[in-house]
């Protein structure tokens, strides 16, 4: 007999063969995380029925199944070579394999030079991110996938990581889109990760063969990858078995099972994790601890059905609930009402203000003030007075509490929000950028996978005696280290309160990146729902060495906050603009999605029309589609830039068509290139602005799926480059990069740098055009021009010396003229926004952050919002070389750091700072940036940016700077009182 | 603020009389040595050993958490040896290498004060070890004579490291190649500290016996599976950093090759002047590269002809490693590990370890380019190549990582059987990859 156990990420598969390998007995079960306690008992199971006498070859297979494996002494097999095992047996003819698993995805080329490909430790499009956003969606995975077969279309959602996916597709659930549409687009983009990450470049073809849970059960993700691969896959029988049949096949050694499982049983008591102190070491201290938070609440008064004294409403529609707060002349809370979104706000908002209305017939409402992820659309759909940004809502919220509040932490679903306030201003927001880890959303799925309700699962923790000590970092790599620790024995209570300390440290390091308790304040007000776990609120106090007051209204602190907003707008006798009795009974609401079309950009608009007529627009990046009206572009020094870029244009000239790829560095030095070869006589051709379209062609030849977005693009431009019929491609290697005297060297980052190398071994376009990639220096124009002409004369026999020196001549000229246009247009955009007393951003990054692909359009935001935006080379050059604590060694960063000390000179100026995800240099250039920022009394704000296109958090932080900057200002402006 | 951090300690000589160095540990073996080179010059040090959780934990608090692991790594084992009680902090200073190249481990010393002003050690001095002359007031003083001596023991690591690497798995009693490893290391520390064991001549005289000795270990060479790694400097070599990767590799009943420490040290040697020679420069950048090498040929052919004499495989020399770069990517790739990284993985895949594990701290800038960007190209050529990139970070977890090199391993094993079967059986054409190049990636 044979037997062959297979321990996944969420399921457990086993199967028993006899010695015809005949298959006599399998199972397929999730395992809900008792991995050893499942294994015992399946190995218990086919023992006593299937196996005579007990004794059996054995070998265990799976993700989680190796350290157990070792531990017992039975052999391990590594699961995709168990699944070639059983595909060479079962399915012969194969030439590829897809498995998708609970959290890996594998690809298998069996034909053809053998290869197996793995995720990376970033990706998680798998089964486990199909079934968080499932949970999102509030579907199971079986009527996600009835829905997707109805999908009309499907929207873009980021393929990377499942964490970005779901910033995707919250807005998405949030703006109203279709439950069937958005089901559709998560299996695509399950699809597009499994083919950018694993396939890298080689086609899949042929015989296709579908393994796993998810390929198994999701039809639609099946016809998806059909469709998309252009090939008609088959998924086999025993399709979930075939990693256990692999692992019973290769088995060679016999074992005694009931001996195994009582080792593992064993092995589980051991408890060999790492740990960390209980939460609370005895109830007293439980109870001393509840005693103390109970005391900050807020006072209620009753809400009678005659109830007509003037009330504040404040509405917060978050990521994943709804929150209503009603509150009296006193600030004193007559009712509040708390529910999930249920994927759109709107109807929920609208029962419980139809309740309001239905339940107090003499309701006089003041004000009504929304906020959150949904409060345009709230406050556009209901006719609401005011809107206000949730930072300055829970800061209000949190200033009620505790007046001399210095610092307020907010831990909500999906979003994670920190502020410190110095001398009553906003004067640090820490967001959680695209990594939702260790947020409420988290817990809640942790806790439902494994079979809990959230609150009972937390409450699990308290007394937890050895709390599991997990990583703090993101929520995939998580799910791992929790099962790393089951395998150890720990117990689900010591795992409970291992996840809340998690929380705690994901925010107060990874998102905050406090040291000390004295850096944070010591008047600390935490609030959001995921406080209401008392073992978050604990760790967070033991971590910080302080104790804190959290409201008893801590998730309802955003639309509290809202209320008081309202009340304190509001002038004496106000009535709200808020729909009437006869507006709200007859309100409707219609959600259309439609390609916006009136530019290039083609945004995915969605159009929300309600009864009166009003319609409301989301998805769009520039307000056209609102008003009609073009951007012209004349407060955006991006725009210039990128106007100036594309006016280079090829011109017809003897040596034949050569292309330059716009990507990296060329957005700074397509002036130099495009010179200097025009001047020689070729026609030069660049690619054009990135689009997605763009990226998806090249995103199958990029071999790292690490390096940063901007990096990514390249493979695209390469793409289209390979299409023009062009001659030559240039993309030259650079070490070094222009040096402007503002640093102690002039290198540009290692991939600026190199990226052509990476182009030159991976992209198969480049071989049938030449690709010139060759090492030059520009820092040193008369070494440039000998070296230039050395490398181009292998190429071009013709070329002469002294057409080399006049086309170098030429192009530094162009390089020097372009430079000065940019800076002598941020000026005239610097002397109008002061004339029109508008305050002025420096949007600093590096000069490919200008292609709209890469920055989304944060530059069109920031005009929006009535503000001017200039770029960090056209005021770098206004301050001379300055100390740095780090080594100031990179050109574009040096430019980075002076425009930042110039800031600090200029009241009106601000700087926020666009970081391209997985950007290494930048982990060291915020820290200082942000340093001479502080130094200088200015706020530092930093927006995360990848091939993600959801701004809804970008446009949270800048809001939440403009505000602080209004209330600096009004209080500058304020006269002193205090002699 | 700015100012406060400009005014950090420095590390003046007469501080070489009253205060401890505290060394990180990288390559157990060559840093061991090191360490005695510098006690031998009136320095006190000690090389740090302190691993566990709570060294990541402190990197954590005190690093922005994107910077690369090693420099968390670093750190986070520095705080964790100040807080330990063990030292007397006024009296206590602290090393780093800094390359000056254009990866962002230039700035670890930065890192590392601000981390040590956060943390509440202001007052410990950093000391900066590196050839580029960066941080002139705070360097470590370099003459010729220690250069000379630092590059005899780098030799003499990189020795004992590769003779107990090719003897160890085919052992007939276990431990025997550990326990000469040990003994070797003592006795050349022992040398050290008489200021004896590193002219040519001491040189030439003693590898050859070290060499002799581990080749009187009796083995049974049974073939085994041969795995290379390559890699990010310190989590190539750092146990801490790779967690236990040798170990791992070892418990699998692989042989591992760790290629030396030197080739870094000449890739360092060797860039100044292809620099120059790339973008301009005066005569002296331009050959002040090749007098350099020449230098540190001459112990290098000792070593490769000792390994050699005694039956080991020996690494190439370093002049033929520069030249595998041909064809796959330039030499002025000189960030981080640069074109030393494609080479090394080159050089292994040509000589029959083919199977590699390339290890980098997660989101490495400079192995976007020369590890995993050269993985596609290098197989292309060579198609037995069985490379795995590793990421390694503070949430990587071991389980993630030990299965991805597992996978690694059983391919290996299988086409080790294959070979084994050799000519007996014929195979079917898709499990013989070796014999098949890869098919052309279309478009």
């Amino acid at each position: 007999m044979k037997v062959g156990l297979d321990v996944g990420s969420t399921t457990i598969k086993c199967v028993v063969m006899d010695d015809a390998e005949n298959l006599v007995y399998s199972t397929y079960e999730r395992h809900y995380s008792h991995i050893l306690e499942k294994s015992e008992e399946l190995l218990r199971r086919a023992a006593e029925r299937y196996v005579p006498g007990g004794r059996a070859f054995l070998a265990i297979s799976g993700s989680a199944g190796m350290g157990m494996a070792e531990s017992v002494g039975v052999p391990f097999v590594q699961e995709v070579f168990a699944t070639r095992v059983a595909a060479g047996r079962l399915a012969p003819g194969t030439d590829c394999i897809i498995e998708l698993g609970g959290e890996d995805a594998k690809i298998l080329f069996l034909t053809g030079g053998m290869e197996v490909r793995m995720n990376g430790s970033c990706a998680g499009g798998t089964g486990a991110f199909i079934d968080q956003m499932a949970t999102l969606l509030k579907m199971s995975a079986d009527e996600m996938d009835a829905a997707a077969q109805k999908a009309e279309k499907t929207y873009t959602i980021a393929s990377r990581c499942g964490v970005f996916a779901k910033s995707d597709v919250q807005p998405l659930i949030n703006q109203g889109a279709r439950a069937e549409d958005i089901s559709a687009s998560i299996y695509q983009a399950v699809v597009n990760q499994t083919i950018a990450g694993l396939a890298q470049g080689r086609p899949i073809k042929g015989n296709v063969l579908y393994l796993g849970g998810p390929l198994t059960f999701s039809r639609c993700l099946r016809e998806s990858f059909d469709h998309t691969l252009g090939v008609q896959g088959t998924c086999p029988e025993n399709s979930l078995l075939y990693v256990a049949l692999g692992a019973a096949y290769y088995s060679d050694q016999t074992f005694d099972l009931i001996q195994v499982a009582d080792d593992l049983q064993k092995h589980g008591a051991a408890e060999t994790y790492r740990s960390q102190p209980p939460l609370f070491s005895s109830e007293e201290e439980y109870e001393a601890f509840r005693a103390r938070h109970a005391k900050a609440a807020v006072p209620r008064v009753p809400f009678g059905a005659d109830y007509a004294a003037p009330v504040h409403i404040g509405i917060d529609s978050g990521s994943t609930t709804v929150k209503v707060v009603v509150i009296d002349q006193e600030a004193r809370i007559l009712f509040t009402d708390y529910r999930p979104n249920l994927g759109n706000p709107v109807p929920l908002i609208r029962q419980v203000l139809q309740q309001l209305y239905d339940e107090h017939l003499a309701l006089h409402v003041a004000s009504v003030t929304t906020t959150g992820y949904g409060e345009d659309l709230a406050k556009n759909a209901f006719h609401a007075d005011y809107g206000v940004v949730e930072t300055v809502a829970h800061f209000t919220a949190a200033r009620h509490f505790l007046p001399n509040v210095d610092f307020i932490i907010d831990i909500g679903g999906q979003d994670m929000k920190c502020f410190k306030i110095e001398d009553g201003a906003i004067s640090n927001i820490f967001l959680n950028e695209a990594c939702s880890s260790g947020c409420g959303s988290f817990l809640q799925t942790f806790a439902q996978a494994l079979g809990y309700d959230v609150k009972e699962f937390a409450k699990l923790g308290l007394f937890a005696d050895r709390p599991v000590d997990l990583g703090s970092r993101c929520t995939v790599f998580m799910n791992s280290s929790v099962k790393q620790a089951q395998k150890d024995g720990a117990t689900i209570e010591n795992i409970s309160a291992g996840l809340s300390i998690s929380v705690v440290k994901n925010a107060i390091y990874k998102v905050i990146r406090a040291s000390s308790p004295e850096e944070l304040g010591r008047n600390i007000v935490v609030q959001g729902g995921t406080f209401y776990n008392e073992a978050v609120l604990r760790a967070f106090e033991k971590e910080m060495g302080v104790e804190v007051i959290r409201p008893d209204i801590a998730g309802l602190m955003g639309a509290f906050g809202a209320a008081l907003y309202g009340r304190g707008k509001a002038v004496p006798g106000q009535t709200s603009a808020l729909l009437d009795r006869e507006g709200l009974a007859g309100f409707r609401q219609e959600t259309e999605s439609r390609i916006c079309g009136l530019c290039g950009n083609n945004c995915q608009l969605t159009v929300n029309t309600f009864a009166d007529g009003a319609t409301f627009i989301s998805g769009n990046r520039c307000d056209r589609p609102v008003t009609g009206k073009a951007d012209t572009g004349e407060r955006n020094l991006y725009a210039y830039k990128r106007k100036l870029i594309l006016g280079y244009k090829p011109v017809p000239g003897k040596r034949g068509k050569l292309g330059l790829p716009l990507c990296l560095n060329f957005w700074e030095l397509l002036p130099f290139w495009h010179t200097f070869f025009t001047k020689l006589g070729f026609a030069v051709y660049h690619s054009p602005l990135s689009s997605r379209d763009l990226y998806l062609k090249g995103q199958g030849t990029i071999p790292s799926d690490t390096a940063c977005f901007p990096a990514k693009l390249a493979h695209g431009h390469i793409h289209f480059l390979s299409k023009l019929g062009l001659d030559t491609i240039f993309y030259p290697c650079m070490t070094y990069n222009i040096d402007e005297g503002l640093g102690d060297n002039h290198y540009n980052c290692p991939v600026v740098a190199y990226y052509p190398e990476v182009i030159a071994g991976n992209c198969p376009e480049i071989k049938e055009t030449r690709f010139i990639y060759d090492y030059v220096g520009l820092h040193r124009p008369k070494d440039f021009t000998k070296k230039i002409f050395t490398i181009l004369r292998q190429y071009f026999p013709d070329i002469t010396k002294g057409e080399v020196k006049e086309a170098s001549d030429a192009a530094y000229a162009e390089y020097a003229h372009h430079m000065s246009l940019v800076r002598k247009e941020g000026e005239r955009i610097i002397d109008q926004a002061r004339a029109e007393g508008r305050r002025i951003i420096v949007l600093a990054g590096r000069p490919y952050h200008v292609d709209p692909e890469v920055n989304h359009g944060i530059d069109t935001l920031i005009t929006r919002a009535g503000a001017a935006v200039v770029t960090e080379d056209s005021i770098s050059n206004r301050v001379e070389k300055f100390p740095t604590t780090v080594l100031n060694q990179w050109t574009y960063h040096s430019r980075l750091y002076a425009a930042a000390r110039y800031c600090c000179s200029q009241p009106d100026m601000d700087l926020v700072q666009l970081v391209s995800f997985g950007c290494g240099v930048d982990a060291i250039t915020s820290d200082e940036t942000r340093e001479i920022l502080q130094a200088g009394g200015k706020l530092y704000t930093q927006l995360k940016i990848d091939e993600i296109t959801n701004l809804g958090a970008v446009r949270i932080r800048l809001r939440s700077l403009f505000a602080a900057l209004d209330e600096q200002d009004e209080k500058r402006n304020e006269p002193r009182k205090e002699a | 603020m700015e100012l406060e951090f400009q005014n950090y300690p420095k590390f003046t000589p007469e501080m070489k009389k009253t205060h401890k160095i505290l060394i990180p540990n990288m390559a157990p073996v060559q840093f061991r040595i090191l360490a005695a080179v510098m006690e031998q010059a009136g320095y006190t040090c000690e090389l740090l050993e302190n691993c566990g959780s709570q060294v990541c934990e402190l990197g954590l608090k005190y690093v922005h958490n994107d910077t690369c692991y090693p420099a968390l790594l670093v750190i986070g084992q520095f705080l964790d040896a100040l807080n330990s009680g063990k030292y007397d902090l006024d009296h206590t200073a602290l090393i780093i290498t800094q390359t000056g190249g254009g990866c962002r481990a230039s700035n670890y010393i930065h890192l590392l004060r601000k981390a040590l002003v956060k943390a509440g050690y202001p007052q410990v001095p950093v000391v900066s070890l590196n050839f580029s002359g960066l941080e002139k007031d705070s360097g470590f003083p370099m003459t010729v004579t220690l250069m000379r001596k630092l590059l005899a023991c780098i030799y003499y690591g990189d020795l004992l490291v590769a003779c107990k690497a090719q003897t160890e798995p085919y052992e007939t009693h276990k431990g025997d190649a550990a326990a000469l490893q040990e003994k070797w290391l003592d006795t050349i520390c022992g040398w050290v500290l008489q200021d004896k064991g590193w002219s040519g001549r001491e040189i030439k005289a003693a590898m050859p016996r070290i060499a002799r000795d581990f080749a009187a270990i009796p083995v049974r060479r049974v073939p085994k599976v041969k795995v290379g790694v390559v890699g990010e400097i310190y989590v190539k070599y750092s146990p801490l950093g790779n967690n236990d990767l040798e170990k791992f590799l070892a418990s699998q009943d692989c042989e591992v090759n760790l290629p030396g420490l030197m080739g870094f040290v000449q890739y360092c040697a060797y860039n100044p002047s292809e620099t120059a020679r790339l973008y301009g420069g005066t005569f002296l950048e331009k050959h002040v590269s090749g007098l350099i090498l020449k230098y540190i040929e001459g112990m290098e052919s000792v070593m490769i002809q000792v390994l050699k004499d005694n039956g080991f495989h020996a690494p190439l020399p370093f002049r033929e490693l520069v030249k595998l770069t041909d064809g796959f990517i330039s030499t002025g790739d000189k960030m981080g590990e640069g074109w030393l990284l494609t080479a090394e993985m080159i050089e292994l895949v040509r000589a029959g370890y083919e199977n590699i594990v390339c290890a980098q701290p997660f989101g490495c800038l400079p192995n976007h380019i020369c590890g995993k960007g050269m993985i596609n190209k290098i197989r292309e050529i060579y198609p037995q190549a069985n490379i795995t990139p590793i990421d390694y970070d503070p949430s990587a977890t071991r389980v993630n990582q030990e299965n991805r090199i597992k996978l690694m391993i059983a391919v290996a094993r299988e086409r080790l059987a294959e070979k084994a079967a050799g000519a007996a059986a014929p195979v079917s054409a898709d499990a013989q990859p070796a014999a098949e190049p890869r098919e052309p990636a279309a478009v």
